[in-house]
Formats: structure tokens, sequence, C-alpha cells
């Protein structure tokens, strides 16, 4: 029999454990980022960045961290092109069946993510590497990179701080549909424990993003 | 009840289709959608205009032949029926109503409305069946199945292969016409046997023949008439993976 991973089904498969692996990595990330609003220049935020920077384990799952990002947008993008493919002509009528809003519009929403991802990089892990450089000011120290100043830098831009958390919005709403979907995928499905999934997967959507976007917040209006 | 028809004609698979409108009128609202049809074809064939080609066979919900994609719906602005069970009492007056066919890379146009569905057939000889020498009648009690699993297979079982689910997905996908059929076998004792070999078949078939990949969308299990739950999906991507990984 053929791979797993050639079918329509293993191809979801592998697309839903890569989304669930960065659902995972997004709650690390957003415990280190609300390290900025502590009032102690940094310290801890700093501490943290160089545990991540520094740290063998976490050196270990960074690849794994690129592949996961890697896997989800070739496979959906794989996907997407044969679902497009599956209705070559279509309907004149707009389809009015129930279904769930957010669902119509991953591709949507993931294309957007994407987009900010690569804003993301440019910002901050292309500094890391020494492609781009930070804004001016942000990095005294030769030799080390000053996440601290370069967020701040950042979020005290309005600019920058409303794509960033209209970015979120999107992101919420793609989590809206695709945590709860994931575990469709994997074959979860039951009477008792679905509707637990489906509330977590909408608290997730909410509260992650507003985590994110509360950051921004705090540094244009309640920083000094 | 007057109404204005909106309807696909297409000569053949290959012909260019387009859609032409026709007045109909006088309509009882007790009238089912598909003799509304009926009543629209007498009087084109009066005209010397061809009729309009639909598929229809038993015109009580249980065979799977009528289709049609109503004003955005498969089978129409109503739940659990097919299009036979529509009634023009569901529309207003004076509607304007756009009948289309399924629209489905697997599904392609015949004629008209009329859609070849000769791809689920394709599916079903995968596996959707269980190899049995037939011989005298079992005693019922020979084996025991759970209540609760009898009652999800036929509900199952329910499924009559219309294609409202593929119509209905945005992507076009088969995996509620699937998952029924695989799981009225696999939640029984006599589908075990041939279980493995039943589902990656029926998947690689699905897929060889263009259809969709599912996205949990729930198009599918709103629009089905025999109400086959997504939780079949659920069960079919299990069965699929035991399956590989045994």
């Amino acid at each position: 029999m053929s791979n797993i991973f050639c079918s329509s089904i293993g191809k979801k498969l592998l697309m839903s454990l890569a989304g669930i692996f960065l659902c995972v990595f997004l709650l690390v990330h957003l415990g280190i980022n609300l390290m900025l609003l502590r009032n102690d220049g940094g310290e801890v935020f700093k501490l943290c960045v160089e545990f991540m920077t520094t740290n063998i384990l976490i050196k270990i799952v960074e690849p794994v961290l690129f592949l996961a990002f890697l896997i989800h947008m070739i496979w959906a993008a794989i996907l997407q092109v044969q679902n497009w493919m599956a209705r070559p002509s279509k309907y004149a009528v707009t389809n009015h069946s129930q279904s769930s809003f957010f669902s119509k519009y991953m591709i949507h929403t993931g294309i957007i993510i994407f987009a900010f991802l690569v804003l993301h990089f440019v910002n901050f892990y292309f500094v890391k590497l020494g492609l781009t450089s930070p804004a001016q000011g942000v990095n005294p120290v030769e030799g080390e990179h000053d996440f601290y100043n370069m967020a701040i830098n950042l979020f005290t831009q309005p600019v920058y701080s409303v794509i960033y958390i209209a970015f979120f919005i999107f992101l919420g709403f793609h989590f809206n549909h695709a945590f709860q979907s994931a575990f469709q995928t994997f074959g979860l499905n039951h009477k008792k424990y679905t509707p637990a999934i489906k509330f977590i997967g909408l608290a997730y959507s909410i509260l992650v993003p507003a985590g994110f976007a509360i950051i921004p917040i705090y540094f244009m209006f309640f920083w000094k | 009840m007057d109404f204005t028809l909106k309807i696909w004609r297409q000569d053949g698979p290959e012909a260019k289709g387009k859609f032409v409108t026709y007045q109909i009128k006088n309509i009882s609202h007790d009238c089912s959608f598909l003799e509304m049809l009926d009543q629209l074809n007498e009087q084109l064939v009066d005209k010397i205009e061809k009729p309009v080609c639909f598929d229809h066979d038993c015109r009580e919900g249980i065979c799977g032949m009528c289709s049609l994609y109503i004003n955005g719906r498969p089978h129409g602005n109503d739940s659990g029926i097919t299009t036979c069970q529509l009634h023009m009492r569901k529309f207003k007056d004076g509607d304007t109503i756009v009948i289309e066919p399924w629209r489905a890379k697997a599904f392609p146009i015949i004629k008209d409305l009329v859609v070849s569905r000769t791809a689920f057939d394709k599916i079903i000889q995968e596996g959707g069946y269980v190899s049995i020498n037939t011989g005298g009648v079992p005693d019922g009690n020979a084996i025991a199945i759970s209540k609760v699993d009898s009652d999800l297979a036929m509900d199952a079982a329910q499924c009559i292969g219309c294609g409202a689910c593929v119509a209905a997905c945005k992507n076009a996908s088969a995996m509620l016409f699937v998952s029924a059929k695989v799981s009225q076998f696999a939640l029984l004792p006599q589908g075990k046997p041939e279980a493995k070999e039943r589902v990656e078949k029926m998947v690689a078939k699905m897929d060889e023949l263009g259809f969709g990949n599912c996205t949990n969308t729930g198009a599918c299990e709103a629009e089905c008439p025999k109400e086959i739950k997504l939780t079949n999906i659920a069960r079919l991507n299990r069965e699929f993976y035991a399956a590989k990984l045994s």
C-alpha cells in the first residue's frame, strides 16, 4: 500500500500536526513576549531571549519549528490547489450552505499570516542572522542583539503596532477554525470531548491574539 | 404561484452551457419541485422545444437520483430532504429560482442538469461491500452487536449517494460519502475482516478521481438529505490511520 502521506488524509494529518506544534510554540512565544510588560528594563525578557538563543534543547527544536512552518505552508498550498482544481466550473449562485464561517477563508488568513511572518523575520530573525540591520540606536552593544529595544522601537511606532494588532486578529480567525479542525483530522470527534476541544480552540483563538495585542497597546499608550 | 426559472442548459458533456430563463405560472403550492419541472417540460414539449433534462427516480427521497443545486443550496432551501421532497410552498410567489447541476470535476455534466455520479460507483467498487458466501439465513442472535454500534451503523447506512455533500463542499470533497460507506461496515463485526483493505482502497480511489480535500467546513453535514454526521469523517480518519499503521 502506498505511503500514508501521499493520500489526501495523510497530507492533512501532516499539516494538522505541524499546525498544532506551531500553536504550542506560539504559547511559548507569548509567554516570553509578555515579559516585555514587566517594569524591569527588560531584565527578565533579556534572560528569556538569552535562554532561547543559547539553550541546546531550543537549538535542537529550532529546525523542527522551521520544518513545521514549511510543512504547514507547503501542504496547505498543495491541498488548496487540489481543492480549486476539484471544481473547475464555479456555481453562478454563491453557496448558502450552513458552514463554519472562518473555515471558508483559511487560505486567505493563511496568506496574511505568511506576509506578517516575512515582516517579522525581517525585523527580528534576520537581524539575529545578520541579514538585516536593526533600527538606529537599538544595538548599543557590539555582538549582542538587543531584542528588547528592537521590540520597543517597533511597538512605539503606531503604523507597525496597528499592523501587528490587525495581524493577530486574522491569526485569531485562522485559529478559530484550525484548532478544532486539526482534532477532527486526527480522528478525534467525541460526543463528550469535542465540545470541550471547540471551547479550548475558541478560547485559544481569542486569548492568544489578545495576549500579543496587549503589548503594542501598552507601549503606545501606557509606557513612559 | 408564478416563478421565474433560470436553468442551466447544456447540450452535452463537451458543449458550452448557459442559463436560460423561463416563466412558469399557476403552480400549486403543494406541487413538488420536480413536478413543477415536469410542468415546465410539458410546456416546452408543446412548443416543440427541448425539455430540461434532470435526474429523478423514486420521488420519495430514498433512491439518491435527484440532485439540483437550487438558489445556492443542494436539494434546495430545506434540511434533511432530497429535491423530490422539496415543495413549492418553500418559495414565495414571484421568486426567481436559479437551478444548476452539481459542479465538481469528478461529476461531469452529461446534459443540462444531469451529472455523472459514476465516480461514487467506482469508490464503492473498491470495497464498499462485504464479501460473503451466501447460504442459509443465519440465526439473528448468532453475532452479538451492541445497540449503540448497530444504530450508528444504520445511521451511516442511510447515505443514498446523491452527491449533495460533494455539491455543497467548497472543495468538492467526497469525504462524507466515503466516511458513511466505510463507517457502516467498520462498526459491525461483519465488516471487520476487510476493514483495512476497504478504507485504504476507497480513499485511494477517492483521491484518484479528483475530489477535493476535506477542510472540515461542515457544509456537507448541513446539506446531507440523510443527515449523515461529521463524526463519520473522524471515524474514516481513524480507520485510515489504523489501516496504514498496522
